[in-house]
């Protein structure tokens, strides 16, 4: 079931800004469209441009918040995180232990 | 004009339209006299008609709709479980063809045995995996399980006496103190994971089928939920069991109403109040009736909760639930047009 509601009803993750949006949803509480609006604002873009891959890979890799491709010198993992934790102040839990651990370093 | 569609379990039927709409009115009522919730309007009904009738084996919709998609069984949906694709995969590498071949929203880890009593005595291990995972993904990553009160009576392996076994002797209090008792020990153990999973990282905890035994397992939850989004920063997202919590204990409220027959607007409500994120109503499939009426039923109960809860909500759909029919191998016919009719009709928030 997966691969359908993937294709036809999901926002598509990295490929888009579908866990940006699952953030918003999860951290904010907030609402379908709420959650859309909080995400294109901060990454200065329509509304409209949230679900297009070809406008999304751009925005991500200006913004440098993970790629769905595994392009070399590009964030990914805990680094896209903390970026994604900078631009939206979204309080990542993984963010800020690595924060915690790295920090006394 | 005969329409292919499918039973409650999956079969293939024709069906005239007439019939269709007198389904999907059928359920529709049945769900709106139950529950005391508005039917679907006659408009919304016709909709649901049209996406049942589609002529096309896959329905979508219009682009800029699109919801997020969370979801429950973690990464066994690809890797470990028979009754799924079984193949032999770690679960970090599970996350991430979910992650980057998929295109998921958000993951989800979970151990094979998806209750919470065996989850508990092996939640250090479990909390390597979500360090491994939270270190590589970009993808929220939730822990998933059953809060499962079941397993803790003796009938099922567990500690104390079943409830069922001294409610058939007439011991009407003593099954009730047995709850009380056995959803304390869920409490406690519910508290224990969440703790070892903020440490490790995760971005939030999934409670699956929640309230499978009952209202006093749902009051655990609820008080759990309060505790965890007090004392952490993990998310917490519900997933129901089924349309109305069973009354095992019959007694037992939460902040002043009786948890016992709530319907998913009054259960949504709870979860809202303990401070969960995401509220997923679920909505059982009646093999014996059609598809178009199980989809109806199913929309105007997940109606009911995207009208009137501030949180998000994310309706359970897949086998036996949401008016999908209940088979291990689901076509995806059924699939698309539950999930339209819940993106267009009920407006959800995700699924």
């Amino acid at each position: 079931m997966d691969l359908p509601y993937r294709l036809c009803y999901g926002m598509g993750g990295l490929r888009t800004a579908g866990d940006l949006v699952a953030r918003a949803q999860l951290y904010n509480k907030a609402k379908l469209n709420d959650a859309k609006k909080l995400v294109a604002g901060k990454l200065g873009i329509d509304v409209e441009q949230l679900s297009d891959e070809f406008a999304m890979r751009d925005v991500r890799e200006e913004h440098d918040i993970g790629l769905i491709i595994a392009l070399p010198g590009r964030a990914k993992g805990i680094a896209a995180k903390k970026r994604i934790s900078k631009l939206f102040g979204f309080q990542i839990n993984s963010v800020n232990l690595f924060d915690k651990k790295t920090m006394s370093v | 004009m005969e329409v292919r569609t499918r039973t409650g379990s999956g079969k293939l039927i024709t069906m005239t339209i007439e019939e269709i709409r007198r389904d999907i009115s059928d359920g529709v009522n049945d769900a709106a006299e139950k529950a005391h919730i508005p039917p679907l309007s006659s408009d919304e009904q016709e909709h649901l008609c049209e996406i049942v009738a589609a002529k096309t084996k896959i329905v979508a919709m219009e682009p800029g709709r699109e919801v997020v998609l969370t979801r429950d069984g973690g990464v066994h949906k690809y890797t470990g479980v028979c009754r799924y694709a079984g193949v032999p995969l770690s679960v970090e590498q599970a996350i991430w063809i979910g992650e980057r071949f998929m295109g998921f929203d958000t993951m989800e880890l979970g151990i094979v045995d998806y209750n919470m009593k065996p989850c508990k005595a092996v939640a250090m291990d479990e909390a390597h995996h979500m360090e491994n995972v939270q270190m590589s993904s970009i993808i929220p990553v939730l822990y998933g399980v059953q809060p499962n009160l079941g397993v803790y009576y003796q009938s099922m392996g567990g500690k104390w006496p079943s409830p069922m076994e001294l409610m058939a002797k007439m011991k009407v209090k003593e099954a009730k103190e047995v709850q009380e008792k056995a959803g304390e020990d869920l409490r406690r153990d519910t508290i224990y994971l969440a703790r070892t999973m903020n440490e490790a990282g995760a971005d939030g905890l999934n409670f699956d089928s929640t309230a499978s035994a009952g209202d006093m397992e749902f009051y655990y939850i609820l008080k759990a939920i309060e505790q965890i989004t007090a004392e952490t920063p993990l998310k917490i997202e519900i997933g129901m069991a089924g349309e109305m919590v069973q009354g095992l204990h019959s007694e037992i409220t939460y902040e002043g109403k009786r948890i016992a027959g709530m319907w998913p607007k009054e259960q949504g409500q709870a979860v809202e109040k303990a401070g969960a994120s995401i509220f997923g109503p679920a909505v059982t499939t009646k093999i014996g009736k059609s598809f178009p009426w199980s989809i109806g039923r199913s929309v105007t109960f997940v109606k009911s909760c995207t009208d009137n809860l501030k949180i998000p909500v994310h309706p359970n759909l897949g086998m036996g639930v949401g008016g999908i029919p209940m088979t291990d191998t689901v076509p995806v016919d059924v699939v698309t047009r539950t999930a339209k009719a819940m993106v267009e009709i009920a407006e959800v928030d995700g699924i």
